[in-house]
């Protein structure tokens, strides 16, 4: 049997907080073992080497989202990338286009509720008073199959970091964010109406600010179908626009 | 400023009013100005190509955009006519697509370190498109320019030499590869951003599109190469005798 893979991690160090702090990056040799996730390799650098190692997670099942980073320049959940699938040099950096924390952990939090206000990326019901008594009314079920499947967004951020108009533009919402007016889009219980969306996402800011490069599509770890939604927008948005 | 603070309430819709239409008028406008530019982009090579039929058959294409076998004589204002059109056209899409452009150093820099770490072809794609694209706001407005001021000068003879003793033929070679590769990725792009061709698998889709577009551009820039070769070999022969029109052997009368 051969010898396991002696893998390198390169980690970007930094602590904005700290003044005394530079950016760095810092290298840690890990054995490879079988199945290993980048979240358990950087599990082990930071309980047997450095407890200093700041990096975000929760589910550690690509549910919640926390543990996107680029990887070798390209965003990932740490939790679902095998380190057989990667080189033995692995170079991992904070997510660009969020507040950093320290190390590789961004707040993805706080830019994800400032978009959902900005978008009011909530059910907007067409009754004021809520009778939770009251039955709700049935929805094809395919219908509701579309809708699902674009809530599946965990909001991990891979799509923003992945975006080069993003990256370039602070105000542009990302496919996240089209996702989402997309998905009230498709709700029937949605009361608002493709003039409503129009005033959400008409603009440079908003889907015709989005370049087709498709990074987001081809990053996004839940595999939403981005390509095909941001373009379907489009033609609505441009159909209430112009 | 922190990237986090760059949402605020300030900018939720429903508080500035009705949101311009402009938006959506301008992405459709750079759309259909492109997605013409690029069709005649490919129309133009073909009947730019007809020199390799020989000398006769780009003659006969040459004269029958100026109208000669409709009122029988040459009107060179019928070209001047079509490449203003298209100059309108090229103008416009210039302009619309400057608003696509990085809008400082910062943001070009930005772009490029995020595209040489990331490595996605088709973010690579669009870096490209916008240097061909700079490099065809010089290239194809000279020759926009020539064609305009000179719509008569278009003939085997008068091409072969504007191509080789006027040297215009490194222009056209550089303008070829950045035409080519511009309007093919752009046309990619233009059916990916409306979802035209989309299927249930959007990733089969997308790898049929690039497959599309790279075998067209392929075929486009082998013609356009042996299509200025051709007008080289022409010019070549013809160097001794610039500046005298081509007039096929079975024209009995020089068309005036």
């Amino acid at each position: 049997m051969s010898a396991a893979r002696r893998i390198q991690v390169h980690v970007l160090r930094h602590n904005p907080r700290d003044p005394a702090s530079e950016p760095r990056l810092q290298s840690y040799e890990v054995e490879e073992a079988a199945g290993m996730t980048l979240f358990l390799a950087l599990t082990e650098i930071r309980e047997r080497r450095d407890p200093s190692l700041a990096f975000d997670f929760v589910c550690r099942a690509g549910i919640c989202g926390s543990c996107a980073m680029l990887v070798n320049g390209r965003p990932r959940l740490a939790c679902n990338t095998l380190t057989k699938d990667l080189p033995a040099d692995i170079t991992l950096l904070p997510l660009p286009g969020f507040e950093l924390i320290a190390d590789l952990s961004v707040d993805t939090g706080r830019w994800m509720r400032a978009l959902s206000e900005r978008l009011q990326a909530w059910l907007h019901a067409r009754e004021t008073e809520v009778d939770a008594a009251r039955i709700e009314e049935p929805m094809d079920p395919d219908l509701a199959d579309r809708i699902y499947e674009l809530d599946r967004c965990i909001e991990c951020g891979c799509c923003v970091a992945a975006c080069g108009t993003a990256q370039m533009r602070a105000d542009f919402v990302g496919a996240v964010g089209l996702n989402k007016i997309a998905r009230f889009s498709l709700d029937p219980r949605d009361a608002r109406g493709d003039g409503d969306f129009y005033e959400l996402v008409g603009d440079d800011d908003g889907v015709f600010g989005c370049m087709t490069l498709l990074a987001c599509h081809d990053v996004c770890p839940k595999q939403l179908p981005l390509q095909n939604q941001i373009a379907f927008l489009r033609r609505r948005m441009a159909r209430a626009g112009g | 400023m922190s990237s986090s603070a760059r949402f605020d309430s300030a900018s939720a819709p429903g508080m500035a009013g009705r949101s311009s239409p402009w938006p959506a008028r301008l992405d459709l406008l750079q759309s259909g100005t492109g997605l013409l530019l690029a069709l005649f982009m490919w129309v133009h090579m073909l009947f730019v190509s007809s020199i390799l039929l020989g000398n006769d058959a780009m003659w006969v294409v040459a004269r029958f955009f100026e109208g000669y076998f409709i009122v029988g004589r040459r009107v060179p204002a019928l070209v001047a006519l079509t490449v203003a059109t298209v100059a309108a056209l090229f103008i416009g899409h210039a302009a619309l697509a400057l608003r696509k452009f990085p809008s400082d150093y910062h943001a070009f820099r930005t772009f490029r370190s995020h595209m040489k770490g990331f490595r996605h072809e088709d973010t690579s794609l669009w870096y490209w498109q916008v240097v061909s694209g700079f490099a065809l706001f010089f290239l194809a407005s000279l020759h926009l320019g020539t064609m305009l001021t000179r719509p008569g000068r278009i003939g085997p003879f008068e091409s072969g030499d504007r191509v080789w003793s006027d040297v215009m033929w490194p222009v056209y070679l550089v303008m070829l590869f950045a035409v080519e590769l511009h309007g093919g990725v752009g046309l990619y792009r233009l059916a990916l951003k409306w979802g035209w061709f989309a299927g249930p698998d959007p990733n089969v889709t997308r790898r049929r599109l690039r497959a599309v577009k790279w075998t067209l551009t392929v075929f486009f820039v082998v013609l356009g190469l042996a299509t200025l070769a051709a007008y080289v070999r022409v010019g070549i022969g013809h160097a001794d005798h610039y500046g005298v029109p081509y007039t096929p052997s079975w024209i009995e009368v020089p068309a005036p």
